[in-house]
């Protein structure tokens, strides 16, 4: 029983890793960048959240709808102020500056805000459900559900419309899709905005289930999702999914095991062991399918 | 695009310059304000994981000012508070005491909220020959220096995490628990010292200690560990830590099902807690704490009617009382050597503080410039803290 109750509490975790893993994979499916200020956006739609609840009276969707939204507009601003001019540039400069925008959200943040932590409003009723011992709350199940849903459509998105089909096409070859006359600007800021509104909603998902939200929130998060991402294979959007999903449950093992210390050390563990014996993740193929 | 990013830049660099001209004007403000003052630094939490303890303190600390400063000052001399924020951070309050010592030339420092902080800063403060003060650092060994001797100008206001565990584990003893879990922040000295207290007076008394675990700062899942805690079927959990993580415990575990008294000490004591564990959530738990502003005892009643007054209607908190009672701990200290600006006597006479009326007790300070005094444990309603008993040492 206790290990089921182990399990449910594992998937809860990373279903938020997976949301936030997905935009990292998309933006390094498309760019070939390790986009660092992920966590950083994440952070900034939790914080969007909590005013549209707290401060405007929203309830949980128009909130979480208001927050995907900022996030998108966030990173596409992101993209276009500190990414574009540095595309043609060396991989490691635009790693640096994607690690210089990390920063530079966080304590911009903390200098207008200050770096208290705030508690997030109740917005949905809370409820337990006592199954033969285990104990599910509604919100777990909600943030799994809705976290499908969002990645069922993501999935639609890429493999069944227009833009979705540019954004294959720009991560297989950025040359090639604009000889074919695809608008790579456009692409790429398509990318930036649907990872960086999953990186939102995680955000409020992450406050609504864990109450705590403070500037600084998004860097563990930021960074376990990009293990995430490349234990799942980086740039391979499922990979994301169950890469999230299996850090998670990991995580959780390994403190129902009593080692609650080495939580953060197995998912470090995790990447180092990926990296050195399957570089390319567990779906990763020699000829990769991208985005 | 190019220009709405240029503009974003200078608005940057502007800002950072606006705030370098900030951080001058107060340096400057700082050091003219000398003479016929007596400069009390405070190296406090204002900002960052545990500003709510930062802000109480500074809070009582002015209030304990005003009332001086109206009463004619010490010795015809004002006091003036020189705040400093540490962003409750060590390095950053190591780099506050430098400051204050050699910049403000402050006659004391009152600070740091908590041991950590405060230990920071001992040695900085020691080497400066300038009076240090924690209002609300309780590690055992904050007083010592490496070598173990007490360092000469380093005093406290509260008393220590052994006598805190101490009382929560006979609290526990006299609720009937027999078997008891501990849960502790791994990292902070505070956490280990009480941990360890609590269980050996709670195990010298009868009781079995099931299950210990420990977390670490910054965590925000405590959920597969509780479930661990919780098939080891104990009565009762003992939690030392801060605020903020201590709010997603309790409400992880009761979200849990765990549903057994949840006790604490004064690293629970903030409203942050309350909202972030949910005030029903936090019934049937318990702190140890300096003082509580429900005690009958007429100066309290007295100094809660001040600070209400002051801060439009609020009740004061423990910080509150142990930030007040820092300032007249030393302004004592200060009177009975007969001077104000002799740090060496008025540090001699702190050591030998004796039977001083405050408002979290009455306090002796002892060799290791530790108080001996009283603890009060409160009990959650609600999300109200509501007093349960005091205990002597």
């Amino acid at each position: 029983m206790e290990w089921i109750q182990q399990l449910i509490n594992g998937i809860s975790l990373g279903s938020i890793y997976a949301l936030i893993a997905l935009g990292y994979t998309m933006v390094y499916g498309i760019i070939k960048l390790i986009n660092f200020a992920h966590g950083d956006v994440f952070m900034i739609g939790a914080f969007v959240g909590f005013y549209a609840i707290a401060g405007w009276g929203l309830g949980f969707f128009p909130a979480l709808l208001l927050a995907m939204a900022v996030c998108a507009v966030f990173g596409v601003l992101i993209e276009r102020i500190a990414y574009k001019r540095l595309r043609n540039a060396t991989r490691i400069a635009a790693l640096i500056t994607a690690i210089g925008v990390s920063l530079l959200i966080e304590y911009g943040f903390i200098y207008v805000r200050g770096a208290q932590a705030a508690a997030y409003p109740d917005v949905l009723a809370n409820k337990n459900y006592d199954l033969f011992g285990i104990q599910v709350s509604s919100q777990s199940l909600l943030i799994l559900v809705v976290s499908i849903v969002l990645m069922i459509i993501l999935h639609f998105v890429v493999h069944r419309t227009k833009i979705g089909k540019a954004m294959r096409a720009v991560s297989h070859d950025m040359e090639a899709a604009q000889l074919m006359g695809i608008n790579v600007n456009t692409t790429i800021s398509a990318t930036f905005a649907i990872g960086s509104a999953l990186a939102g909603a995680a955000g409020v998902f992450f406050g609504v289930y864990y109450t705590k939200i403070e500037p600084l929130m998004g860097v563990i998060p930021g960074v376990k999702a990009f293990v995430a991402a490349v234990l799942g294979g980086i740039g391979i959007i499922p990979g994301a999914m169950v890469g999230g999903l299996v850090l998670g449950v990991v995580e959780t093992i390994v403190s129902a095991l009593g080692f609650s210390q080495w939580r953060d050390a197995a998912a470090f563990i995790i990447l180092i062991l990926i990296l050195l014996f399957r570089p390319s993740g567990i779906f990763g193929k020699n000829a990769r399918e991208k985005v | 695009m190019k220009k709405i990013s240029k503009l974003l830049m200078t608005s940057v660099l502007f800002a950072g310059v606006l705030a370098g001209c900030a951080s001058g004007n107060e340096t400057t403000g700082g050091s003219d304000g000398g003479g016929d003052t007596i400069k009390i630094g405070a190296n406090l939490e204002l900002s960052g994981a545990v500003a709510s303890y930062g802000e109480g303190i500074k809070e009582g600390i002015d209030l304990a000012i005003e009332e001086i400063n109206a009463a004619g000052g010490v010795d015809g001399k004002e006091l003036e508070v020189v705040p400093v924020d540490n962003k409750s951070e060590g390095s950053e309050a190591t780099n506050a005491a430098i400051k204050l010592v050699n910049q403000d030339k402050v006659t004391a420092i009152i600070g740091s909220a908590t041991s950590g902080n405060t230990k920071a800063q001992t040695q900085i403060a020691d080497e400066g020959k300038t009076i240090l003060i924690t209002p609300s650092g309780t590690a055992d060994d904050l007083t010592l220096g490496t070598d173990g001797n007490v360092i000469d100008y380093v005093f406290r206001t509260s008393f220590i995490d052994s006598f805190q565990g101490k009382v929560a584990a006979n609290f526990a003893t006299d609720l009937g628990i027999k078997n008891a879990a501990i849960y502790a922040d791994n990292a902070s000295d505070y956490a280990k010292g009480l941990a360890k207290s609590f269980k050996e007076t709670f195990e010298a008394a009868g009781g079995k200690v099931v299950a210990e675990e420990s977390y670490m700062a910054d965590d925000t899942d405590f959920r597969s560990t509780l479930t661990n805690l919780k098939s080891a079927e104990p009565e009762f959990i003992f939690i030392p830590g801060y605020y903020e993580e201590v709010g997603l415990i309790v409400k992880q575990a009761r979200e849990l099902g765990i549903d057994v008294p949840l006790m604490g000490a004064d690293g629970w004591d903030s409203p942050t807690l309350v909202e972030l564990a949910g005030a029903e959530n936090l019934n049937n738990t318990y702190i140890t704490n300096h003082y509580s502003s429900g005690d009958p005892d007429e100066t309290i009643q007295k100094f809660v009617e001040a600070f209400s007054k002051k801060y439009d209607g609020a009740k004061p908190d423990a910080f509150n009382a142990l930030g007040y009672d820092s300032v007249y701990l030393l302004v004592d200290a200060m009177d009975r050597a007969g001077t104000t600006t002799d740090k060496e006597k008025i540090k001699d006479a702190l050591a030998e503080t004796k039977d001083l009326s405050l408002i979290t007790g009455k306090i002796t300070i002892d060799e290791l410039h530790n108080p001996t005094k009283s603890a009060t444990v409160l009990e959650y309603k609600n999300g109200e803290q509501v007093f349960k008993s005091k205990v002597n040492p």
